[in-house]
C-alpha cells in the first residue's frame, strides 16, 4: 500500500493534497451553527448532480413529450419517483442552505479583507444557482414552468434598444416553444453546471489560501504556535471537522428526507399545483408567482413604478438587488468584522434587512395590490438602505448629531403612516406619497445625523466554550 | 444575538404558512374529499367508477391499467372488469376521442384526469362532481356550483337525479343585492339516494387521488424506515463527534 502511494506520489501530489486541503488544513476551533451550511451546500450539490443524472436518462426535452415523461418517471421508472422529489426538493434545499450561508458570511464579516475573493466567487455561485434554477424550473412544462419563463424571459425584454433581441435571443423564438425547452434544457444540465463546478472549486481553493474565518473575527494564522508554526486556535480540518460536519449532514438528512417522503410539494412552494397542467400557451394562469426562492427579487421588480411606460427601471433595480452583494467587501467600514463585536447600530440594520428580505419575499408571491405594492417599496428602500448606507452607519468615527433621534422617529412614523393610509378603503390622496417621500428622505439624510456604529475591541484569541 | 433567533423563527413562520390562505381566484367553499389511499375497496369502487363514466371523453395517459394491482386487483379481474377501452393491461387509459372534435363538442378539450387531483385538489374535485345542477340556458342544459359555465354536462345525473339551485338575496357592501346559490335540492331522484351518490363520489375522487401519485403509499412507508434509520445514524453521528472532539480545549 505504502509503495502504491509512493508511486502515485512521485506522479501526482496525493498526499501533498491531502495534506494542504483536509488533513494539515487548520480550521478555527470555535466554529458553530453557522459553518454548517458550506458543506451542506456541497452535499446539495452532488445530491442535484447525481439525481440530475438518473432524470436525464428519462426525460425527454420536447415540448410535447416532456410534460408526460415526467410523469413516466413518476410512475414507470423504477425508483423515478424518488429521484425526481429530490430533485425538486434539493433545488429549495439548495436555495435555503445558500441563503443561511450567505447571511453567515454578513453576520461574521467573512467578506472583509483578506477574503474579498471568496465572497465575490460565492456571489457568482448564487448567480449562476440563480440562472440554473430558472432554467430547471421550464423542463416539466407544466403552466408554471412556461408562464414563470415567459414572465422571467420578457424581463430581458425591457432593457433599452436591445432588449427585445435579447429575449428571441434567449428563446430562440418570440413565444416561449419547443426551441426554449431544448435550449434551456442544454443549459440546465451542461452549462451552467459545469460553470457552476469550476466556480466551487475557486471559492474553495480561495478559501483554503486565506483560511476560514470565524464567529470572532479572530485571524487565526497571526498566532502560530513557535514550535510546530501551526495556528494555536486551529484545528486539522480532518478529522475535527469532518466528523463534526457528518453530524449536520444527519440532521440535514432527516429534514430533506422529511419533505421528500411526507411533504414533497411542501403545500405548494417546491411544487406548485399549477404545475401539474401541461403549458398551455394560450391560457395565461390568473397569478403567475415565481418559485419561493425568486420572490424576494420578484418583489423589488414590482415595487418600482414604470417610467415613461417602461418597466426597466423595476428590471434594473431587481439587478442591482442582487448585484449588490459584490460590492459588500468595500462598503463595510467597520473595525470589526464579527457582530459579537459590533453595536447596536448595525444590529438594527441587519435586523431591519432581514425583514425586509423575508418580508419581500412573502410579498413577491402575493397577488400585487396597493396595500402590498406600498409595503414592498418601503421594504425595498430599507434593503438597499442596508447596503448602501453602510459606509457612513459602520463608520465609528462618524460623532452624530444630537437632533438623530427625531429623524429615526420620522423615518419609523412615516413607514407606519404609507402602509396605514395604503390599507385604507379610499386613502387620501398623495399623504402615501409624501410619507413615502419623508421615509426615503430620512435615509438619504442618514450619514448628516446618525453617529457610527461603536464597535468593541476583538479579542486576540478565538472564545471557545 | 437576538437579531438572529428573531430571523429564525420568521423563516420558520414563513416556511410553514400554507399556500393555500392567500390563493387567489374566486372563494367557493369546498367540502372535504374522504381520500383514504390506504382503503383499498374504495379504491377499487372508483376505479369501476372511473372507467365506465370519465374514461370515455376524458384520458389518463399517464396511468397504466396494470398499476391497479397496487389497489388489490389481479390482472385476469382489470381485464375481464374495466378494460372497455384498451387491449391489453399495459396499455395507458388512453382514448378514442380526438381533441380536435371534443373541443368542437364541449367548447374545449376534456382535460387528461392523470394529475387533476395534484392541480385542482381533491376537495375540489369531489364538490365539483356533487356541484352539477338544472340551467336551461346552458347549451348542455347543465351548470355547476363550482366551475360556472362549465362545458362538461352532468354524466352522472341518473345516479344522482336532477339538482335544482335554491337562490338567496344577499347584499353587498355597495347596498345591491345579488341572487346567490344558497345550496341544490333534489328536483327529480336518480338511481341512488344523495348519501350513496355522495359515498360513490368519495370512492370516485379517492381513486383519482390515488391515481395521481399512485407511488405514495410507497413513498410514506418508505420515510418511516428512512427516518428511523436516520435517527440511529444521528445517535451514532453524535458520539462519534463527541468522542473526536474530547481533546479540543
Amino acid at each position: 500500500m505504502d509503495k502504491l502511494l509512493a508511486w502515485v506520489d512521485a506522479r501526482f501530489p496525493l498526499t501533498a493534497t491531502y495534506k494542504a486541503h483536509l488533513s494539515e488544513y487548520f480550521a478555527p476551533k470555535n466554529f458553530n451553527f453557522w459553518y454548517f451550511f458550506g458543506s451542506l451546500a456541497l452535499l446539495v450539490l452532488v445530491i442535484q448532480i447525481v439525481s440530475g443524472i438518473f432524470l436525464t436518462m428519462h426525460y425527454k426535452p420536447d415540448a410535447d413529450l416532456a410534460f408526460a415523461s415526467v410523469e413516466y418517471i413518476m410512475r414507470d421508472v423504477p425508483w423515478g419517483w424518488l429521484i425526481r422529489y429530490i430533485h425538486s426538493t434539493g433545488a429549495s434545499a439548495f436555495f435555503i442552505v445558500v441563503y443561511l450561508h450567505m447571511f453567515r458570511g454578513l453576520i461574521y464579516g467573512s467578506y472583509r479583507h483578506p477574503r474579498e475573493l471568496i465572497w465575490i466567487f460565492g456571489v457568482l455561485i448564487f448567480l449562476v444557482l440563480m440562472g440554473e434554477a430558472f432554467f430547471g424550473y421550464l423542463l416539466p412544462w407544466g403552466q408554471m414552468s412556461y408562464w414563470g419563463a415567459q414572465v422571467i424571459v420578457n424581463l430581458f425584454a425591457t432593457v433599452p434598444f436591445i432588449g427585445e433581441d435579447l429575449s428571441i435571443l434567449i428563446r430562440g423564438d418570440f413565444v416561449v416553444s419547443d426551441a426554449t425547452l431544448n435550449r434551456f434544457f442544454a443549459f440546465h444540465v451542461i452549462a451552467f453546471p459545469l460553470v457552476l463546478l469550476g466556480l466551487v472549486v475557486v471559492h474553495l481553493v480561495a478559501l483554503h489560501e486565506v483560511g476560514s474565518n470565524n464567529p470572532d473575527g479572530v485571524e487565526i494564522k497571526q498566532n502560530k504556535d513557535p514550535v510546530t508554526h501551526q495556528p494555536v486556535d486551529g484545528i486539522p480540518f480532518h478529522p475535527y471537522y469532518t466528523v463534526k460536519d457528518i453530524l449536520g449532514v444527519v440532521v440535514f438528512l432527516m429534514v430533506f428526507s422529511a419533505i421528500v417522503f411526507f411533504a414533497p410539494e411542501m403545500g405548494g412552494y417546491f411544487l406548485e399545483a399549477n404545475n401539474f397542467i401541461p403549458a398551455d400557451p394560450l391560457k395565461t394562469p390568473e397569478h403567475i408567482a415565481p418559485v419561493w426562492y425568486f420572490t424576494p427579487y420578484y418583489a423589488v421588480l414590482r415595487a418600482v413604478p414604470p417610467i415613461f411606460g417602461s418597466q426597466f427601471p423595476g428590471v434594473a433595480a431587481m439587478g442591482v438587488a442582487v448585484m449588490i452583494f459584490f460590492a459588500l467587501p468595500w462598503l463595510d467600514k467597520a473595525k470589526v468584522k464579527s457582530i459579537r463585536y459590533r453595536g447596536a447600530t448595525y444590529k438594527w440594520f441587519l435586523a431591519a434587512f432581514v425583514v425586509a428580505f423575508i418580508g419581500l419575499g412573502y410579498l413577491g408571491i402575493l397577488p400585487a395590490t396597493p396595500l402590498y405594492t406600498w409595503i414592498s417599496r418601503i421594504l425595498s428602500v430599507v434593503y438597499f438602505a442596508f447596503f448602501l448606507l453602510m459606509p457612513w452607519y459602520t463608520d465609528s468615527s462618524r460623532p452624530g448629531k444630537a437632533n438623530a433621534k427625531w429623524f429615526l422617529i420620522a423615518l419609523v412614523v412615516s413607514a407606519i403612516g404609507v402602509v396605514l393610509n395604503a390599507a385604507q378603503a379610499k386613502p387620501l390622496p398623495y399623504l402615501t406619497e409624501i410619507l413615502f417621500f419623508i421615509h426615503v428622505a430620512c435615509f438619504v439624510l442618514m450619514p448628516f445625523y446618525l453617529k457610527g456604529d461603536q464597535t468593541k475591541p476583538e479579542p486576540q484569541r478565538v472564545t471557545f466554550k | 444575538m437576538k437579531t438572529m433567533s428573531f430571523a429564525k423563527g420568521l423563516l420558520q413562520a414563513l416556511l410553514l404558512l400554507p399556500l393555500t390562505a392567500f390563493a387567489s381566484g374566486a372563494t367557493v367553499h369546498l367540502d372535504r374529499a374522504p381520500v383514504n389511499i390506504q382503503n383499498k375497496e374504495s379504491l377499487q369502487r372508483g376505479a369501476a367508477v372511473f372507467v365506465n363514466y370519465c374514461l370515455s371523453c376524458h384520458s389518463a395517459n399517464a396511468m397504466r391499467y396494470s398499476r391497479m394491482t397496487d389497489i388489490g386487483l389481479t390482472e385476469p379481474q382489470i381485464k375481464d372488469n374495466l378494460l372497455f377501452a384498451a387491449e391489453k393491461p399495459g396499455e395507458t387509459m388512453k382514448i378514442a376521442m380526438r381533441s380536435k372534435e371534443a373541443k368542437a363538442w364541449f367548447g374545449a378539450t376534456p382535460p387528461d384526469l392523470s394529475v387533476i387531483t395534484r392541480s385542482r385538489g381533491a376537495d375540489w374535485v369531489y364538490t365539483y362532481l356533487r356541484g352539477f345542477y338544472r340551467d336551461d340556458s346552458r347549451p348542455t342544459g347543465w351548470n355547476n356550483t363550482v366551475f360556472d359555465k362549465v362545458g362538461m354536462p352532468h354524466v352522472m345525473h341518473d345516479l344522482q337525479g336532477q339538482m335544482v339551485p335554491v337562490y338567496k338575496t344577499v347584499t353587498d357592501h355597495e347596498g345591491k343585492s345579488h341572487q346567490v346559490i344558497e345550496r341544490l335540492e333534489l328536483a327529480q331522484p336518480g338511481k341512488l339516494t344523495l348519501a350513496e351518490y355522495d359515498a360513490l363520489v368519495g370512492d370516485l375522487v379517492n381513486y383519482m387521488s390515488w391515481m395521481g401519485e399512485p407511488a405514495k403509499a410507497k413513498r410514506l412507508y418508505l420515510g418511516v424506515g428512512v427516518m428511523l434509520f436516520l435517527f440511529v445514524f444521528f445517535i451514532v453521528a453524535f458520539y462519534l463527534k463527541r468522542e473526536f472532539w474530547k481533546d479540543v480545549h
